[in-house]
């Protein structure tokens, strides 16, 4: 079952039976909000990117985005921008890859962010979404809605980080102001 | 990871409940034979088919179909089977084709309840056979295995039936025969085929099917989209992408050919990248973390001297302990992440090392002691191997893809040994030498005979020696050019080569060549640049170098850049346009992914071994028996 999680709210990456998770998909959806009155040619379209930053003690190790799809060690994978959102029609239309057992054993936290990098307001943003989904059969695990746009344009989403000898994912839902994560870092540190 | 299995290859079942899928680019039959402990199946009873579709433990489908799904469960089967053959045969049709060959190779996958693959098997190669046996389960020491097995027969299912040890295997067959029949009268008429050829209509490549036809181009078709090179003689379409990414809770069993692509050598090529990145990447997550690690304790212990109360007392001791404890604990971990993964790695080169094809096998692997001249090119070339300081014996093959799209060059020049201590330059440019050599052979090799032509420039003789295997074995085209006039006349005639290849593919007017242009790859061996060369010579160099690759002239430069220092930067980018390559191990290669230093090792025949010549003799006798 998955869970609807609210800010700031955390679940355990485990199993039911205990079992460890292994690999983890971190899914983003969007879709432009509709607006009156224009040509349909200009419909307006949203370039929202998702990234993930690795983290080893509070200082930022890798980042995977659009232009560093696969952190170097490979255990964090970006399967491609998407510069319009909306294609999956409610599915994921960026999505970030995270092996889990792979990920260095100094990188303790990945915080995962969001950015207009067309710089629309998260006002003109419908329907954006991050869901956790587990990579090996495919089931949601944690599903964070954002709720309101408002008048910013990045949101840090969530964060996976190591508790004991796994993982737990913590809604984080904090918007911020930004156009690509390294704007973005004054605004994660403090959730570290 | 569903396991790709290859014929007799052999996978343990860990599942009783099992579905076995199969599909065929035609309808199919399926069924299986029950056999007990010594194989024998014991009449028509331990049949299971369309006609009889359920025995306890094993049902198949009562008619012909595409897709199969034959549900197993071998916890119900009766105590005496120990064994039970899959079989596939084509249906009956009046004027119809029997034969497998005409369609794609059915593929079958073993799957549990849930629909996880364990096991795949294609059934490639079938020719004329209308009746197969694809799979065995057998139990073995109270476990079930299952087999990739894949024996077809061309005399149909009655010849398959009496391989089973069957009385009367004919009436059997014309019984399941017939039932299928009876089915396909109440079954709802197909739709009509897309991809299948049907029985009427000619396949539209029936040149394959016929052993001395692949040769002639195929005419009359609109366009011929297939690879002149590239062609296939008993299967014509290639399965599709399989070993798909299916996820499996054991623990992944590694298996030659376990990546994507239309052929086995196109798997192996994309398995071998798949362990260079996977080598590249993991040892990227031990570097980073140990640097970490160093980082940290480095600023711990600046702390621990920065804070005056340390310098009183045990305190300090106290701290620069535990931060060298704390040290070692994320580096012993990083350590364990680095060891599983190389544990890994390395069973799967345990795997893919024996499995390689003639050109990306190392000259130690058994394949090349049945060395015969290949029917096609291959897709690309092992040049020797790589490895990182972190797992020195794991070594990765270093394969580029064929016709080399850029010359090489074989650096004579001093470079620092494996200790640290620099070589002979004398002994340098033997190995650089016996490296060219072993890559000329190679190429010869791994080409069919009389596609890959070889010459040599060797102004001053000094490579002689190390040529020995080529120039005995009478695999170059002429003897080794020596002095400035030899040279100026082979580059004259590679130039005027390159220049009329131009022209002809440029034209499209391949055939008014004329008749002295041989149209076989060419590699030019230089040895010694640039002794006995003019300015004339190192310009024809440069433009073999840039013109040539494309082409199909390619060059391969044995040569210490010092010695061409006279040209100052007027030669760089010739260097430059060239791959560098060593004939001592030397980390100056990187990977594209985090940028390591790989050392390279050439590809070089082990000492003492006389297989060089045995398949350079080879190589000669299939290209005079061909002219």
């Amino acid at each position: 079952m998955s869970v609807n999680l609210t800010k700031g709210q955390a679940i355990s990456l485990e199993k039911k039976d205990g079992a460890t998770l292994t690999a983890v998909r971190m899914g983003l959806g969007w879709q432009a909000a509709k607006r009156r009155g224009l040509f349909g040619s200009r419909t307006r379209e949203i370039d929202l990117d998702a990234s993930a930053v690795l983290f080893a003690e509070k200082q930022p190790v890798d980042v995977v985005f659009f232009r560093h799809l696969v952190s170097d060690d490979g255990s964090v994978r970006h399967t491609g921008d998407n510069l319009v959102g909306g294609v999956g029609q409610g599915g994921d239309d960026e999505s970030i890859l995270v092996d889990l057992q792979r990920v260095p054993v100094h990188i303790d936290q990945i915080v995962f962010t969001v950015n207009s990098f067309t710089g629309q307001t998260f006002q003109e943003v419908q329907d954006a979404f991050c869901r956790l989904v587990d990579e090996t059969n495919g089931q949601e695990l944690a599903r964070y809605t954002l709720a309101g746009g408002g008048e910013y344009t990045a949101q840090i989403m969530a964060k996976v980080h190591r508790a004991g000898s796994g993982w737990t994912m913590t809604a984080l839902g904090t918007p911020a102001n930004g156009r690509t994560f390294q704007d973005l870092m004054p605004a994660i540190l403090p959730h570290l | 990871m569903t396991a790709e299995l290859v014929r007799g290859q052999n996978h343990p079942l860990s599942q009783v409940r099992l579905e076995i899928r199969i599909s065929a680019g035609v309808p199919v039959l399926a069924g299986a034979t029950l056999g007990d402990e010594h194989g024998t199946v014991h009449g028509a009873p331990w049949v299971v088919h369309p006609g009889a579709p359920t025995l306890p433990g094993i049902e198949v489908s009562g008619q012909a179909a595409t897709d199969h799904r034959l549900a197993v469960d071998l916890a119900a089967l009766p105590e005496a089977v120990h064994r039970v053959s899959v079989l596939l045969a084509l249906p009956e049709r009046p004027g119809g084709p029997l034969r497998f060959g005409a369609f794609a190779a059915p593929t079958t996958v073993v799957t549990g309840l849930d629909g996880t693959g364990i096991v795949r098997f294609t059934l490639t190669g079938l020719d004329a056979e209308s009746a197969v046996v694809a799979l065995e389960l057998y139990r073995r020491q109270g476990a079930w295995k299952v087999r990739a097995v894949g024996q077809g027969y061309a005399g149909g299912l009655t010849a398959l039936l009496a391989d089973q040890g069957l009385p009367q295997p004919g009436d059997l067959a014309a019984q399941i025969q017939e039932a299928v029949t009876r089915s396909l009268a109440r079954a709802i008429p197909a739709p009509p085929p897309q991809h299948v050829p049907d029985a009427a209509t000619p396949a539209p490549m029936p040149s394959y099917d016929s052993p001395d036809a692949h040769d002639v181009p195929a005419s009359g078709g609109p366009v011929d989209y297939t690879h002149s090179h590239r062609r296939t003689h008993t299967a014509p379409p290639p399965p599709p992408p399989t070993a798909g990414p299916a996820p499996d809770d054991q623990p992944a069993q590694p298996v030659a050919g376990d990546a994507v692509g239309w052929s086995m050598e196109e798997r192996l090529y994309n398995q071998v990248w798949g362990m260079f990145e996977d080598l590249a990447r993991t040892t990227a997550a031990y570097r980073s973390a140990v640097d970490f690690a160093d980082s940290r304790l480095e600023k711990e212990l600046d702390q621990v001297l920065s804070d005056p109360r340390s310098r009183l007392g045990t305190a300090g001791d106290v701290a620069r302990e535990a931060a060298h404890a704390r040290h070692s604990q994320l580096v012993d971990q990083a350590r364990a992440a680095l060891d599983r993964d190389l544990a890994q790695l390395t069973a799967e080169s345990e795997v893919v090392e024996p499995a390689l094809p003639l050109a990306y096998a190392r000259w130690d692997n058994p394949v090349w002691h049945g060395y015969r001249a290949p029917a096609e090119p291959p897709l690309a070339l092992r040049l020797g191997d790589l490895h990182l300081p972190e797992s020195v014996s794991l070594r990765i093959p270093l394969l580029v893809r064929l016709p080399l799209e850029r010359g090489l060059w074989i650096d004579s020049g001093p470079v620092a040994g494996p200790d640290d201590t620099i070589p002979d330059p004398a002994e340098l440019r033997r190995l650089a030498m016996e490296a060219a050599v072993a890559l000329a052979a190679r190429l010869l090799a791994v080409h069919p005979a009389g596609e890959f032509a070889v010459q040599v420039i060797d102004p001053a003789g000094a490579g002689a020696q190390a040529l020995q295997p080529l120039t005995r074995a009478g695999a170059l085209v002429a003897p080794p050019a020596t002095g400035a006039a030899g040279v100026t006349d082979v580059l004259g005639r590679l130039t005027r080569h390159v220049d009329l290849m131009q022209m002809a593919i440029r034209g499209g007017a391949a055939e008014s060549l004329p008749p002295d242009i041989d149209t076989a790859q060419q590699l030019l061996i230089v040895n010694d640049f640039p002794h006995g060369f003019d300015d004339r010579a190192v310009t024809q160099l440069r433009y073999l170098a840039d013109e040539g690759p494309a082409v199909g002239v390619h060059l391969v430069m044995v040569a210490d850049r010092e010695d061409a220092e006279a040209y100052g930067p007027l030669l760089d980018p010739l260097w430059r346009s060239l791959m560098r390559l060593t004939p001592v191990p030397d980390d100056h290669l990187a990977d594209p992914w985090v940028g390591h230093a790989w050392t390279y090792e050439p590809s070089l025949v082990p000492p003492g071994s006389s297989i060089l010549q045995q398949v350079l003799a080879e190589v000669t006798a299939a290209r005079t028996k061909r002219r």
